[in-house]
C-alpha cells in the first residue's frame, strides 16, 4: 500500500503542480494563505483575491480555518502567509520566530447577538462581561464556536473575566466556523458572540438581532504576517510578501473599507494599514487573550 | 418547504444559465472522482484477482485489511493524507497538499479497497472448473485474465459504481486535503458546505441537486451498460 501511495503521488505531482507558470509570472506561483473563516464566510476574500491574482500572476490557496489552526499551520511552516485575529497569540508566534513582520490590516468588532425576545435581558448593555453574567444567571442558551478560533478565544475571555464556568445545560459548543455557528444559534434562538462582518452577512437568514455592542473588549483586529523563511526554507516568501503588500496598499485598503457597504449599508471591515493597537483604542494586552 | 422550492428553481437557473463557476466545479468533481476511480481500478482489479486466485503467506491478513479499508472513515484518510503531505511531513517536498492531486490521492485510497474487495468477491464467484478448463486448453495468463474479467463483468461494474459513488459523495477528506480552494480544489460537496456556511441555502441546494443529478446519471449509464450485457 505504501509504495502505491508514493507511485500515485509521483503520477500526479507533475500534472497537478504549477503547470509551468504564466509567462513572465513569478517563479513559484502558489501561495498558501492560512486565515480565519470570517474573512472567507463574509465574502471579503472572494472580492480581493481575483484582483491580486490577476495583477501578480500568483495563485492564492486560501485555507479558511480558525485562528488557532491558522497559527498552528504557521508554526509548522505549512502556510506562507497568515491573516489572523488574535493579537496576543500572533505576537507569541512572532516572538518564537515562526512568523515575521506582523502588521495590522483592518478591524471590525464583535457583538453579542440573540433572539429579539432577549430572555436574559442583555439588550442595550455596553459591557460583554455583564452580558454573559446575565445570560448565565438566566440559564439562557449560548452557542460557542468551540474551535480555538479568534472569536472563541475572545468569548472565553468574557467567561473568565466574569468568573463563570459555562454549564453544558445551556452552553452549546459547535466546533465549527462562524457562519455555521451563527446558523445553529439562529435555529436554537440562542445568544452568540460573533464578528460583525459575518453576522451582517447572515443576519437576514438567522433572525437574530445585535444586543450587546460597543464594549472596548469587542475590538477585533486582523493582522497579516509572513511565515519565517529562515526557519522554513520551503515557504514561498516572495509570494507572501507580495500578498501582504497588496493587502496594505492604499488602493486595496480602500476596497476593504467599501466592502459590504452596498449590500449591508455599512462596512464590514475598517482598513487600518499603518496603525498599531494603541491607536485603535486598545492598550497592550487588554481584551485580547488574557 | 419554500426554501427547497427556491433551491430547486435556483438549481435549474444555474444549470440553464451555464454559470461558469458552477460548471467548473461540477466538471472538476467529475474529473477528480473519475480519475481516482480509474486509478483504483488499475490497481484494485489485479489486486482483487490476486487475492481471489492466489494463496500466499499473509493473504488472509491482506484480505482483512482490504475489508476493513472498505469501511474506513474517509475523514481518517483525510487526516493521514494531510499529515503526510504537509510541508513538514514525509512527502511534503512534493508540494501536493491543496492541489487536485491530493484529492485524487485521498479518493484513490478510499476507492481502492472498495474496488479490490468487490473484484475479489466477483472473481471468487466464478466456477473453479472454468479455471481448470481454461488451463487445460492451454490458455495463456493474459487470456485467462481476459476471460475471467469478462465472466465477472457484472459484479465488476458494481465495483466501479460503488467506488465512484464513494468518492464523488465524499466531503471530509476532500475538504482537508484539498482546502476547498476556488477554481482549484472546490468540488460540489465542499462548495455545498461552504455555501451552507455562508447562509446561501438556495445555492447550496442547487449544488446538491446538481451533484445528485450527476451521480444518478453516471450510475444510470453504468447500469444500462451492465444490464445490456446480461439480457440477450
Amino acid at each position: 500500500m505504501g509504495s502505491l501511495v508514493v507511485l500515485v503521488c509521483l503520477l500526479f505531482s507533475g500534472g497537478c503542480g504549477d503547470g509551468g507558470g504564466a509567462a513572465g509570472g513569478p517563479e513559484r506561483r502558489d501561495i498558501i494563505l492560512a486565515t480565519t473563516t470570517s474573512t472567507q464566510d463574509s465574502g471579503l476574500l472572494d472580492d480581493l483575491l481575483p484582483i491580486f491574482e490577476e495583477r501578480t500572476g500568483y495563485r492564492v490557496k486560501t485555507i479558511a480555518v480558525g485562528t488557532g489552526e491558522a497559527l498552528a499551520m504557521g508554526r509548522r511552516g505549512d502556510a506562507d502567509v497568515l491573516l489572523a485575529h488574535a493579537p496576543r497569540r500572533e505576537k507569541e508566534v512572532v516572538a518564537e520566530g515562526y512568523a515575521v513582520h506582523r502588521r495590522i490590516v483592518m478591524h471590525n468588532d464583535f457583538l453579542i447577538a440573540g433572539p429579539p425576545e432577549d430572555p436574559a435581558g442583555v439588550g442595550g448593555l455596553g459591557n460583554g462581561v455583564e452580558a454573559v453574567r446575565r445570560i448565565a444567571e438566566a440559564g439562557a442558551r449560548f452557542v460557542s464556536r468551540g474551535d480555538d478560533s479568534g472569536t472563541h478565544i475572545k468569548e472565553r475571555n468574557l467567561w473568565t473575566e466574569a468568573a463563570i464556568e459555562p454549564h453544558e445545560s445551556w452552553y452549546v459548543s459547535t466546533g465549527q466556523g462562524m457562519g455555521a455557528t451563527l446558523i445553529i444559534a439562529g435555529e436554537m434562538r440562542a445568544y452568540i458572540l460573533a464578528d460583525r462582518g459575518t453576522f451582517l452577512a447572515l443576519r437576514d437568514r438567522i433572525g437574530l438581532v445585535p444586543l450587546v455592542e460597543g464594549d472596548p473588549r469587542f475590538l477585533n483586529i486582523y493582522s497579516i504576517m509572513e511565515v519565517n523563511p529562515d526557519r522554513f526554507p520551503r515557504v514561498n516568501h516572495a509570494g507572501a510578501v507580495a500578498f501582504s503588500e497588496f493587502l496594505l496598499s492604499e488602493e486595496i485598503q480602500r476596497v476593504i473599507g467599501e466592502f459590504g457597504v452596498e449590500r449591508f449599508g455599512q462596512p464590514l471591515f475598517y482598513p487600518d494599514a499603518g496603525s498599531d493597537e494603541e491607536s485603535l483604542g486598545q492598550g497592550t494586552g487588554r481584551g485580547e487573550g488574557a | 418547504m419554500e426554501l427547497i422550492w427556491e433551491g430547486t428553481t435556483e438549481a435549474i437557473r444555474l444549470l440553464l444559465s451555464a454559470n461558469p463557476q458552477v460548471l467548473e466545479i461540477a466538471v472538476l468533481s467529475l474529473e477528480l472522482s473519475g480519475l481516482a476511480t480509474l486509478v483504483a481500478l488499475v490497481f484494485g482489479v489485479p489486486m482483487g484477482a490476486l487475492l481471489a486466485f492466489r494463496v500466499f503467506p499473509g493473504r488472509r491478513f491482506t484480505v482483512s485489511l482490504i475489508n476493513t479499508g472498505m469501511g474506513v472513515p474517509p475523514v481518517v484518510v483525510g487526516l493521514f493524507v494531510s499529515i503526510i503531505l504537509w510541508r513538514s511531513g514525509p512527502l511534503g517536498f512534493l508540494e501536493l497538499l491543496y492541489t487536485p492531486g491530493a484529492i485524487v490521492l485521498a479518493q484513490f485510497i478510499i476507492a481502492f479497497p472498495v474496488v479490490t474487495g468487490l473484484t475479489m468477491a466477483a472473481m471468487q464467484q466464478i466456477d473453479p472448473k472454468l479455471l481448470l478448463q481454461l488451463k487445460g486448453i492451454g490458455a495463456s495468463r493474459p487470456q485467462l485474465m481476459a476471460v475471467l474479467l469478462w465472466e465477472a463483468r457484472l459484479p465488476m461494474l458494481a465495483a466501479v459504481i460503488a467506488g465512484f459513488g464513494a468518492v464523488i459523495s465524499e466531503v471530509g477528506a476532500v475538504m482537508m486535503v484539498g482546502g476547498n480552494i476556488l477554481g482549484q480544489t472546490r468540488v460540489l460537496t465542499t462548495a455545498t458546505v461552504l455555501e451552507t456556511r455562508k447562509g446561501n441555502f438556495e445555492v447550496a441546494i442547487a449544488l446538491s441537486l446538481i451533484l445528485l443529478a450527476l451521480t444518478f446519471l453516471i450510475t444510470w449509464l453504468l447500469t444500462v451498460f451492465q444490464q445490456r450485457t446480461t439480457v440477450r
